[in-house]
């Protein structure tokens, strides 16, 4: 979906995880830029409809481009998350497991 | 921190960082948020790393780009740079000027001497059939993953939309090497014959004129096809973007993409003066609620002031001087400057942010937003809930006369974005079907925190800076 226009001067690479699968990915941008870089797109589905949904804003508007990491039960936003060695990212599963007494209205 | 600071800065942008290198200069002790990784804002994204060589050249983002870094090293080079937090969301901010913040997990509250609120803008969010489609972005988005990763759509793909940075960030493609693109622009006609009374002030800053009418020919000019005057877009796809459909003059056009990259425009970030809550206004120019302030940036609610596009759009020369205005005024009213002084001070920066402004008018009409009537039932409102318009509109047809009671009835705004991304256009849905001005229609109640925080964060919460003052007084 997004090529990086010179790799010569990208940081060294991770590698992280995204649903199981390895992504090398260069270190320091964000969980949103490295998946987007590496043609992968889903982060969540929706509760209502099961929809897919992928990055959006990418300026920590929109909330689209929740994932789950590591073994937090609560979701990050991809594009305000710096990727790290072994970080192991998850897409959100419909429906979205809001922890209790975060929800507000 | 141990102590508060005196004056604390939400956003590191233009606005924020100008109000703490002056507010330093002044001998404040600042403190300076921002959710992003790295100062710049929205604007000067990732600026140190560009100029460092790190992702795209910093020459394709161009001259004003260019001012970024300067920026931000006389920021490094200012005391208030002690005081920087990066990564770090407010979460809270009360009418006793109660901060909360949460870093890496963890969560603190205190409370400064004096708040400047400088969130900056967001991308308006205009709902047409589709736009929740994976691969359906803004073009802030793209153009924010070329500034922070160096990375650049590929092709088959489109930007969409109206305004000035749907221009700029062609340029920047353009300059970037990538010209396998289309550009949809869905300005009306007519537009120009409109903004035309607008052009004698605009003049005033004929830089920004010619810059922008020199982005539009570069783009052509590169071979880009550029279709005016676009309407009825419509996305298409099962599961992502296959194909985008619109009316082109008398033709039916339909363009395979991969990615549509929307614009229409920016407004005012106004989740945390919301939230507070701070007194907001409706602004019928550039279409949207923005905090009342005087001409130092004070909000109604006593040291809580506002900077740069949070309150209000004027781009971010306008903003660098709201925050030197905002930073002077706090100086002041800590007793750091006579009245006189910060009034000697502030000559040339009014004098540059009157500069700044004066092609706003000619912008705000030429760009502005289209009609919400033309909405269609089918289209998803509210990314979050997935509530049609045509959900809120018989919502308000029952009889729900404001939108916090559209919320309760349709769970619009209530997901966790927390009506950032259909706030604006449910105010609008109210206020058209009842025939009166936005701001009589009102806003979402927004309620701290303004972005969800784990529970474990909660519960962890350090709270003693607060505690600490109350028993003090
Ligand atoms: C996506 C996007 C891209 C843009 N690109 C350009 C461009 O290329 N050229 C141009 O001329 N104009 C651009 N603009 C317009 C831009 O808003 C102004 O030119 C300028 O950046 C405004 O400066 P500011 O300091 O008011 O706010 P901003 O630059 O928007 O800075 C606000 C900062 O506040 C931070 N923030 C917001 N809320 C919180 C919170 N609760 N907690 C912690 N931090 C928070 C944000 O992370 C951000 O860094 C863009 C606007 C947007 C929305």
């Amino acid at each position: 979906m997004f090529r990086t226009l010179r790799p010569a001067a990208q940081a060294e690479a991770v590698t992280i995880t995204y649903e199981g699968r390895p992504l090398s990915v260069p270190q320091g941008i964000s969980i949103a830029a490295a998946l987007l870089g590496a043609g992968e797109m889903v982060c969540k589905s929706m509760p209502t409809s099961g929809a897919d949904r992928a990055p959006y804003c990418l300026m920590g508007a929109c909330f689209d481009c929740q994932v789950l990491v590591d073994e937090q039960p609560t979701p990050v936003q991809a594009c305000l998350t710096p990727v790290r060695p072994g970080l192991a990212v998850r897409r959100v599963p419909r429906p979205t497991p809001v922890p209790e007494g975060v929800a507000h209205d | 921190m141990t102590s508060a600071p005196d004056l604390a800065i939400v956003g590191a942008g233009p606005a924020g960082l100008a109000a703490a290198i002056e507010g330093a200069r002044l001998g404040l002790a600042v403190a300076l948020y921002d959710e992003q990784p790295e100062p710049g804002g929205q604007i000067f994204r990732a600026a140190e790393s560009v100029a460092a060589g790190k992702g795209a050249p910093l020459a394709a983002f161009g001259a004003d780009y260019a001012e970024g870094p300067q920026l931000v090293a006389r920021f490094r080079a200012s005391p208030a740079a002690a005081g920087y937090m990066p990564r770090t969301t407010i979460w809270l901010l009360d009418r006793q000027r109660t901060l909360g913040h949460v870093q890496d997990g963890k969560a603190r509250m205190l409370r400064p001497k004096r708040v400047l609120i400088a969130t900056g803008a967001q991308e308006r969010p205009v709902p047409l059939p589709g736009w929740t489609t994976p691969g359906v972005m803004t073009v802030g988005a793209a153009q924010g993953l070329m500034k922070s990763a160096g990375q650049v759509p590929e092709p088959p793909f489109a930007l969409c939309g109206s305004g000035p940075l749907l221009y700029q960030f062609a340029a920047q493609l353009v300059a970037a090497g990538e010209r396998r693109f289309t550009v949809l622009d869905t300005t009306p006609k007519g537009r120009w014959a409109r903004a035309l009374p607008f052009l004698p002030g605009a003049l005033r800053d004929t830089d920004l004129l010619l810059k922008g009418l020199g982005l539009m020919q570069k783009v052509r000019m590169a071979g880009v096809p550029v279709l005016r005057h676009v309407r009825d877009v419509a996305v298409h796809g099962n599961g992502r973007v296959e194909h985008v459909t619109f009316r082109h003059g008398n033709h039916l056009g339909e363009l395979p993409v991969q990615l549509l990259l929307l614009h229409q425009g920016v407004v005012p970030n106004v989740s945390l003066s919301l939230s507070v809550p701070l007194r907001h206004v409706w602004d019928a120019a550039q279409r949207c609620f923005r905090p009342a302030l005087d001409a130092w940036g004070n909000s109604d609610v006593a040291g809580i002031a506002v900077a740069g596009d949070g309150g209000g759009i004027g781009g971010w020369q306008a903003a660098t001087a709201q925050g030197e205005l905002a930073a002077l005024e706090a100086a002041h009213a800590l007793g750091r400057i006579e009245r006189a002084e910060r009034d000697r001070q502030a000559a040339p920066i009014r004098a540059r942010l009157k500069t700044a402004l004066a092609a706003r008018g000619l912008i705000d009409t030429l760009y502005a937003p289209p009609p919400l009537a033309a909405l269609a039932d089918a289209t998803i409102v509210c990314r979050c809930e997935e509530v049609t318009a045509g959900q809120v509109r018989a919502a308000i047809a029952m009889g729900d006369t404001n939108p916090n009671a559209v919320k309760s009835r349709t769970r619009a705004g209530m997901g966790p974005c927390q009506g950032r991304m259909c706030g604006l256009t449910v105010s609008e849905l109210v206020a058209h079907a009842r025939g009166l001005p936005p701001d009589a229609a009102g806003t979402y109640r927004l309620r701290p925190p303004i972005k969800p925080l784990p529970v474990a964060v909660l519960a962890d919460l350090d709270t003693s800076a607060v505690e600490e003052e109350e028993d003090a007084t």
